[in-house]
């Protein structure tokens, strides 16, 4: 819908109450506390939030509540929370604290029916469909498992019709392999994706520049998400936590 | 003092932090004494129309909430499921709304182009004299929307903005004392701020 706005969204991943960004989901680096930075996206007048507990993902361990509850308590503008949710009730805690979207992904594989039970309480509106892709030698793509850090047997477009089917209002469509890479996003996936399920579509991984993100968008995705280009500056990768004008993000779709 | 209506759904704490910031007095409160002696309500809510209601009548605030709308008149402002839980019922759900004024929530067919839910930024345009928006702005104000289903006025007279997507549907309402957006102000950064100051102060 062309009078819908497209996003621009900084996706920051958590991990120790720092935030840190992974190469081809490995390799964190620290680049700065998650307060200070929400405080810059919310002077650039950022679209939309996404922060994922990487840590949470992997050891099973609750959401930082207190932590999120400060960071959603920052934020106005949307936020969209995944890592560690398990559970209704965890996911009540984080709505409760602010957050306006779960996303899910490890449980999801393992408990699809926990996207239902989160839509019954908050509406398909709030429940996102995070899903992580990796090829595997032959080319086909697969469902990475991110707490079991291997990928599993299931087809990506497979797996999101039928979270869709159970009341995911979002996917969120994460690349492993282009994380972190800067070699553009995954274009024919992001197609497929769109292609395939009667939702919104948020694009991640792989993004190098604004333009990718516009490419992103044409692919069929409602919005791109991103976080090397907006935590990291320059050939060095020095840590900077930036984000384009608001005229500039505009100019993009236009 | 503001009064954000605590009863357990939505959330409240960034309209809080976005109320201070814009310099108004407000508090978060789920007691029928404070809802009582506050000057203005805002009533918050994402998610499940039915789930809604249920929570607002175990907090046992309906009643004090009604007098404040119907009786003493004070303003109070409907945030997205707050918003539509103050008609008289919606598709959601079998639960019946609070019913202040003569409203009813929809839900968006899905067609081609148009994906449900409606969940990003889009414009509004404003109702002449609409009191929550600005009539003179450069461009149209922007604002952050997460539904499914949206509030039919019978009366077209109530609608105070229109938001498109792919058709037009009321984004925000206002009959008399009563005033609902169907966005969040709160997420809505700059034009959010412009919407709650225009409520602190009207």
């Amino acid at each position: 819908m062309n009078e819908l706005f497209n996003r621009v969204i900084p996706c920051l991943l958590l991990q120790d109450g720092g935030l840190v960004k992974t190469s081809r989901f490995r390799r964190p680096r620290y680049v700065g506390d998650p307060i200070n930075a929400i405080r810059i996206f919310n002077d650039k007048y950022v679209d939309e939030l996404v922060l994922l507990d990487i840590q949470a993902s992997r050891t099973g361990s609750d959401p930082d509540y207190d932590l999120i509850a400060r960071i959603a308590g920052e934020c106005f503008m949307p936020l969209c929370y995944g890592g560690g949710i398990r559970s209704l009730d965890q996911a009540r805690r984080l709505v409760a604290s602010g957050v306006e979207k779960i996303a899910v992904n490890s449980p999801a594989i393992d408990n699809p029916g926990l996207i239902a039970e989160l839509s019954q309480e908050f509406g398909a509106s709030s429940v996102v469909a995070a899903i992580d892709v990796k090829r595997g030698l032959l080319g086909r793509e697969r469902v990475y498992h991110p707490g079991r850090r291997r990928s599993t047997a299931l087809d990506p477009l497979r797996h999101a019709q039928d979270l869709v089917a159970r009341g995911a209002g979002e996917v969120f469509l994460n690349s492993v392999d282009r994380d972190g890479s800067y070699s553009g996003f995954d274009l024919g996936l992001i197609a497929r994706m769109s292609g395939a399920v009667s939702v919104p579509v948020i694009a991640c991984g792989g993004a190098s520049k604004l333009a990718d993100m516009r490419a992103a968008i044409d692919a069929g995705a409602s919005a791109a998400a991103a976080g090397s280009i907006f935590v990291f500056y320059g050939p060095h990768r020095a840590v900077l936590i930036s984000y384009p004008d608001y005229s500039s993000v505009q100019e993009l779709f236009r | 003092m503001i009064v954000i209506v605590d009863y357990g759904v939505g959330n409240v704490a960034s309209v809080l932090n976005m109320l201070r910031k814009v310099g108004a007095k407000a508090r978060v409160s789920g007691s029928a004494a404070d809802v009582a002696a506050s000057d203005k309500l805002i009533l918050p809510g994402i998610g499940h129309f039915g789930h809604g209601m249920r929570k607002l009548a175990e907090s046992g605030l309906v009643p004090s909430l009604r007098e404040q709308a119907l009786v003493q008149r004070k303003p109070i402002l409907g945030i997205c499921l707050g918003m539509q839980m103050m008609t008289r019922g919606s598709e959601e759900s079998g639960v019946a709304g609070l019913g202040w004024l003569d409203a009813f929530t929809r839900r968006f067919s899905e067609s081609p182009g148009r994906r449900v839910p409606h969940m990003g930024w889009n414009s509004v345009r404003p109702a002449a004299g609409a009191r929550l928006f600005d009539h003179q702005a450069p461009e149209p104000e922007r604002f952050y929307f997460v539904h499914s289903y949206f509030v039919q006025m019978a009366d077209p007279a109530d609608t105070a903005a229109i938001c498109r997507y792919g058709d037009e549907f009321t984004a925000a309402f206002e009959h008399d004392n009563l005033f609902g957006v169907q966005f969040h102000p709160e997420k809505s950064h700059l034009f959010g701020m412009n919407v709650l100051r225009r409520f602190a102060s009207a």
